[in-house]
């Protein structure tokens, strides 16, 4: 056998298991879709769940996750950026800086459900929160700064270094060299790594399972230390907790979710695409 | 100096202040997440030794006497993780060898953009699929009482993971300088060889790096595991028996503990084990791959 064809061999081989791993995605979202499409209506998505939830809708649950993303949102987006601009702009080659990044690692890879103890044993338990949407946004904040982090951290990292040189060399300061010049050229990387946040942060279950999720609630949350129910643990409950529910009404919910992850991923991914065309340097 | 001028450097202070806070808290929150698994969870061992924790077959945590011994859980873990890597590492491999080195670029977009989106389906929703396809299709396929399996587990896991391991890996076969691909391809060899006679051995580190991550990234997994294992604590011989992995196990009950008892103490006690075991892999992970940007700088 010539080498031309044991490359042919190959590369039709890795081309095969290639398409091997990209179909799963096609398969989920298409079975989720064909089943899921029939149980979306607007009283499905604007009533609350009754019955045992076996009628009704989700409105409450999407409500919670709204509520949920956004605190995390609030709590996770000048911490991650600052952290990002310590770590880009100011530290220096010392112990310090290998500790934060060590740390940012660390974070991470704990697993979501060490999140969800911690949430508890801090958020619930100690400062007394108790089950609400802030112990709950605060865990998922916490699980998601590593996300923010390390996206705007490339980002300030993408801006020219001659940029900063031009700026400091004109006298202007270096924290007003960040605010004018870096973080105006970052914004974009910032915000994907903000968007994809947002939809890990829409999906995850473990963490909020005991800091903020109800399994059935039929109003809307109150205030910040409402409990509340959530698009994921909603899903969670419905399919493995609640018996005859109709596949529909789950393949429904399913799809709800879905849906919000990746209209908000495919925002990153458009924003991500335009920034790259854009690039001026 | 006008007051102006002096104002502005106080906020300049209080900010750079405030960015060197910032860096200092994920440090801070590290620390807190170990503190506050050991706080609640080394109650634990004041009434049970560390190796009858870790190696007692027992873990009935209601009754009474209750027996808290993890060693089916760990098994648990360890043979969906096994399953998982097997199932996982090679596919893997292959697509980051394939999107790096072979496909044309508007494939790679696609494709890289794909990965993508498998990344961002929720665990949630995966264990769902589980439940619906994958769990009945095995129960038939391999003619079994139940397709909740550590197989099933296995399945949903390797294809978790595949994010993690792919684009690492992709990350560090793009990275091999290009005067290797140059001075490989001079000497008359294909581009073929080249991949597997230079690249893969120039990318090792980083290729060890994402294979490790990907395995981090599934020993911590939770929903999707709970949704289609079977959860039954008991330790498994084959891929083919339910299995209960320490994740799980946390998930399942901590709903159900009276906040403070002996059970809730055992759960953070399963909760250090699996954050001793991530961060030594993350750990090492990161060292590698550390290593594989200095040698290919």
């Amino acid at each position: 056998m010539t080498s031309v064809t044991k490359q042919k061999i190959a590369f039709t081989i890795l081309g095969g298991i290639t398409v091997l791993v990209a179909l799963p995605v096609l398969l989920i979202v298409g079975v989720i879709v064909k089943h899921g499409l029939g149980a979306i209506s607007w009283e499905f998505l604007s009533t609350a769940p009754s019955d045992g939830m076996r009628e009704g809708g989700i409105f409450p649950a999407i409500v919670g996750t709204c509520c949920l993303v956004v605190t995390a949102v609030v709590v996770a987006v000048p911490l991650g950026v600052f952290a990002a601009i310590f770590l880009n702009e100011y530290a220096g080659d010392n112990w310090l800086t290998r500790l934060v990044r060590l740390a940012i690692i660390n974070l991470a890879g704990v697993p979501s459900v060490v999140y969800g103890l911690f949430g508890l044993g801090l958020f619930v338990v100690v400062l007394k929160f108790g089950a609400s949407i802030l112990a709950g946004g605060l865990t998922l904040a916490l699980m998601n700064l590593p996300v923010i982090v390390t996206a705007s951290k490339e980002a300030l990292d993408a801006v020219p270094q001659t940029f900063r040189e031009v700026s400091l060399s004109l006298g202007v300061s270096k924290w007003k060299t960040i605010r004018h010049l870096v973080l105006p050229n970052a914004i974009p990387g910032i915000l994907t790594g903000i968007i994809l946040e947002v939809s890990r942060a829409a999906g995850e279950t473990a963490p909020i399972l005991f800091t903020a999720a109800a399994f059935y609630l039929p109003g809307l949350p109150q205030s910040i230390f409402s409990q509340v129910m959530a698009l994921p643990s909603h899903l969670y409950a419905i399919s493995t907790q609640v018996p005859n529910i109709s596949l529909e009404t789950r393949y429904g919910t399913a799809l709800v979710l879905l849906a919000l992850v990746f209209i908000v991923n495919s925002f990153a991914i458009f924003l991500r695409a335009r920034l790259r065309a854009k690039r001026r340097w | 100096m006008s007051l102006r001028t002096r104002l502005t450097r106080i906020w300049e202070f209080l900010i750079e202040k405030a960015i060197l806070l910032a860096g200092l808290a994920c440090v801070l929150f590290v620390v807190l997440i170990f503190v506050f698994l050991l706080r609640e969870g080394l109650r634990t061992f004041s009434h049970i030794s560390l190796g009858d924790f870790l190696l007692g077959r027992k873990w009935y945590p209601i009754s009474s006497p209750p027996r808290f011994g993890i060693l089916s859980m760990i098994c648990g873990s360890g043979m969906v993780t096994l399953g998982a890597a097997l199932l996982g590492v090679p596919l893997g491999l292959a697509s980051a060898i394939y999107i790096s080195e072979v496909a044309p670029p508007r494939l790679k977009e696609v494709l890289k953009t794909g990965i993508e989106l498998l990344a961002a389906i929720p665990s949630v929703v995966i264990g769902f699929v589980g439940i619906t396809v994958v769990v009945p299709f095995l129960r038939v396929a391999f003619d079994l009482p139940t397709g909740q399996t550590a197989l099933a587990g296995a399945i949903l896991l390797s294809l978790m993971a595949m994010p993690t391991t792919v684009s690492i890996a992709e990350d560090a076969i793009s990275s091999v300088p290009r005067r290797y691909r140059e001075a490989a391809l001079a000497l008359g060899a294909t581009h073929w060889e080249y991949i597997y006679r230079v690249a893969l051995k120039a990318a090792a580190p980083g290729i060890v790096a994402a294979v490790m991550l990907g395995i981090g990234r599934v020993i911590g997994e939770t929903m999707a595991v709970m949704m289609v294992t079977g959860n039954a604590a008991l330790i498994p011989h084959s891929l083919l028996q339910p299995v209960r992995t320490m994740t799980a196990t946390i998930a399942a009950e901590m709903g159900e503990t009276v906040k403070g008892s002996d059970h809730y103490a055992a759960l953070f006690a399963i909760g250090i084990v699996l954050f001793a075991i991530t961060f030594l892999i993350n750990f090492v992970a990161d060292s590698f791959l550390h290593r594989s940007r200095v040698t290919l700088r």
